[in-house]
């Protein structure tokens, strides 16, 4: 009977252990159960949902990027254009290439075309709010986020946003000045 | 005592000299010595956390804050809570199994008997942290019972102590659990087959199993609280991306069940004592144990109905409810087979007898309580208020607590060969019955009407139902002082009890004297 009797409390311990590991083998479930299900998704709910889309309307965004030429970047856009509604909340990349064999800190410049168009323009996040360091050699992806202002007049149908990235630094180069 | 330890002092397997006093006390193995000071911490806890309990009512007889301090009347509702379910109903619940099973079964003594002798003694150890942290800087523990983050992150050095206090309690549960286990399984008298064992000792298997599942659960999520508090890591605090919900889900995952563990021996104890003055076998003796299990296994499933108010889906909250309610089944088959025992019983209203049918009544309207709560959408407007409070306190005061006197008084003769005085008993059972209603219905009520529980303030109109219950909870409180002058006089002396005690009881328990002696079948009885 002892034998028997130390056979069962193995058993019995092994499952306590079992059970104290199952306590903590509940966290890692606990979280994939809310992922899966969305059970959990508290981060979504306070995201502010956009409700002002006007689905009824399309406007073409023309993408567009320069950069000074003081400046040994290169600069361009991920996507030339793209057709959004009003309302809309986009992100798009630019992607931008220290040539030269130093870092630079660089600005980007917005414009628009049509200009009247840049008071329906809202830009939510921007590289062009900061200068931007670019160590030599470095290529970044930068985010745009916008949303095209419902209140835009109906017969814009095409919308240009042009950016020229500056070197900071230096004097800029405009018009038909020579250089240096 | 003495006679008995003398008499143990010849019966000589080679052992040294038996100490005595104290010592004789802490380093026994024996069931019975074991089974006792289980019962006696118990007792003392129940003074305890009931001079808790009427601090509290005599705080709510009047609006407004008169008597103590709001932070003290917290670590009051708290401790009541920890030192009720750990200290007294789970100890009293291990005695009786202590002093039960090994006579039930024909057993010499429990599975193991020097882990028995430590599953007890560190209780007390628990018991005085618990109590100490009461003269703590901060306090006792202000948190509820449920040691729910970010409050039981935040608190002082007494939370560290209830953490290990709860470990320690966890382990001897375990550790009882154990023994149980093995004993029954291992140990019983050629001949007693399992579906031929006493319904006691049938709810204390599935407890003990229940115990073994869950305890190491909850040991697990304390830690956590412990780790989160003093070593950085971030389970459940949300600044470092933890989730307090999931402390929830953890803690009830243990507690649904844990409150089973109140209940089924408690079952047990009521299905023993029910067909001994009914005159009749129990009713629907396989369907007893088929229910019992049944409940247990639901148990695991139903634990969210605890949190229907933290925003779960729709779902999510249909299966909680409806999982919930389907305990009512085996319950209600329960109830239906005492009800059935009794019928045309030639039934007698001793002591032990009262507090059953107390039971089976009043432990039915703990239930329908119970089923009201499990409906989501009225549980979201009854959450956290008098009515909850309500429910659990008929569950468990007219259920586990009126079990375990009807328990004491039922084999009281057995293990002190006295009887106790009947008339005293009728005394302390009306008593507590009636006290008890008066306390607890009007809680019902005042849930309904909308008061929070673990306030110390309330509004005016509360006032009436309150001083109801205030006065009930003083007739309760003092009643049990009664109970405690039964019990010592019952140890004394009394009436000679013969080894049958009660005419219709049957079992190995009633075939040896009363009182039991030191050691009962060393050689095993055969069951035809």
């Amino acid at each position: 009977m002892a034998d028997g009797n130390a056979k069962m409390l193995t058993k019995l311990v092994v499952a306590t252990l079992a059970m104290f590991g199952f306590g903590f083998a509940m966290v890692p479930f606990y979280y994939k159960i809310c992922e899966v299900t969305g059970i959990n998704a508290g981060d979504e709910q306070t995201l502010v949902r956009n409700t002002q889309v006007d689905p009824s309307r399309s406007v073409t965004i023309q993408f567009d990027a320069n950069v000074n030429e003081t400046l040994p970047w290169r600069f361009k856009p991920e996507v030339r254009t793209m057709t959004v509604h009003p309302g809309q909340l986009v992100q798009v990349e630019y992607v931008v290439t220290n040539t030269s064999a130093h870092p630079i800190v660089g600005q980007a410049v917005p414009s628009y075309g049509p200009a009247r168009a840049a008071a329906f323009f809202k830009k939510i996040e921007c590289f062009c709010f900061t200068p931007q360091t670019l160590a030599a050699g470095e290529t970044r992806r930068m985010p745009v986020m916008f949303v095209l202002d419902p209140a835009v007049e109906s017969e814009l149908h095409t919308v240009t946003l042009s950016y020229t990235f500056f070197d900071t630094d230096k004097q800029a180069v405009t018009g038909t000045a020579k250089r240096g | 005592m003495s006679d008995v330890a003398h008499a143990h002092g010849h019966d000589d397997h080679g052992h040294h000299a038996h100490p005595t006093g104290f010592m004789r006390w802490l380093t026994t193995t024996n069931h019975k010595d074991i089974g006792s000071l289980y019962l006696i911490f118990a007792l003392i806890m129940l003074f305890a956390a009931g001079a808790m309990a009427l601090m509290i009512r005599a705080e709510l007889f009047k609006p407004g804050l008169q008597l103590v301090h709001p932070d003290f009347f917290n670590q009051l509702t708290t401790m009541h809570g920890l030192i009720m379910i750990f200290g007294v109903i789970m100890p009293a619940f291990s005695g009786f199994a202590n002093w039960q099973v090994p006579l039930m079964l024909g057993a010499p003594d429990m599975a193991f008997p020097r882990m028995n002798n430590w599953a007890f003694w560190i209780l007390p150890v628990a018991g005085l942290l618990l109590m100490a942290s009461f003269f703590l800087p901060g306090g006792a523990v202000a948190g509820g019972w449920t040691m729910y983050p970010p409050l039981f992150i935040q608190g002082g050095i007494s939370y560290d102590l209830t953490i290990l206090a709860v470990h320690i309690m966890g382990l001897s549960s375990i550790m009882g659990s154990i023994n149980i286990i093995t004993t029954i399984l291992n140990m019983r008298a050629p001949g007693l087959t399992l579906m031929k064992m006493p319904l006691f000792v049938w709810t204390w298997l599935i407890t003990a199993y229940l115990l073994i599942a869950t305890m190491p659960v909850l040991a697990g999520a304390v830690t956590m609280l412990l780790t989160d508090r003093n070593f950085g890591t971030h389970f459940f605090n949300a600044a470092g991306g933890g989730d307090p919900v999931m402390f929830q889900h953890i803690f009830w995952f243990f507690a649904h069940p844990e409150v089973y563990i109140l209940i089924l021996p408690a079952f047990g104890i009521v299905s023993q004592i029910i067909p001994t003055f009914a005159r009749k076998p129990l009713f629907g003796y396989a369907s007893m144990v088929y229910a019992t299990a049944s409940i247990a296994i639901l148990s695991f499933i139903v634990w969210a109905h605890h949190m229907f108010t933290v925003g779960m889906p729709v779902a999510a909250q249909l299966f909680f409810m409806f999982s919930t309610m389907l305990i009512a089944v085996p319950t209600g088959v329960k109830v239906f087979n005492w009800v059935a025992t009794m019928w045309r019983g030639s039934m007698t209203f001793e002591t032990p007898m009262l507090f059953a049918i107390a039971f089976v009544c009043l432990f039915t309207i703990g239930g329908f309580s119970g089923l009201v709560l499990a409906i989501a959408p009225v549980d979201i407007q009854l959450h956290d208020t008098y009515y909850v409070v309500a429910h659990f306190h008929y569950v468990l005061v007219s259920g586990a607590l009126f079990s375990i006197f009807a328990g004491v008084y039922y084999w009281l003769p057995k293990w002190t060969g006295h009887m106790y005085s009947e008339t005293l008993g009728k005394w302390h059972f009306w008593l507590s019955v009636i006290g008890m209603n008066i306390v607890f219905f009007p809680m019902h009520f005042l849930g309904l009407a909308g008061m929070p529980r673990r306030i110390p303030d309330y509004a005016l109109q509360f006032t009436e139902f309150n001083q109801i219950a205030t006065v009930g909870a003083f007739i309760f409180g003092f009643s049990q002082l009664l109970f405690l002058a039964i019990v010592l006089k019952t140890i004394k002396g009394g009436a000679k009890a013969t080894s049958k005690v009660w005419e219709g009881a049957e079992g190995l328990e009633w075939t040896v004297p009363s009182p039991a002696p030191y050691h009962t079948f060393e050689t095993a009885p055969v069951i035809k």
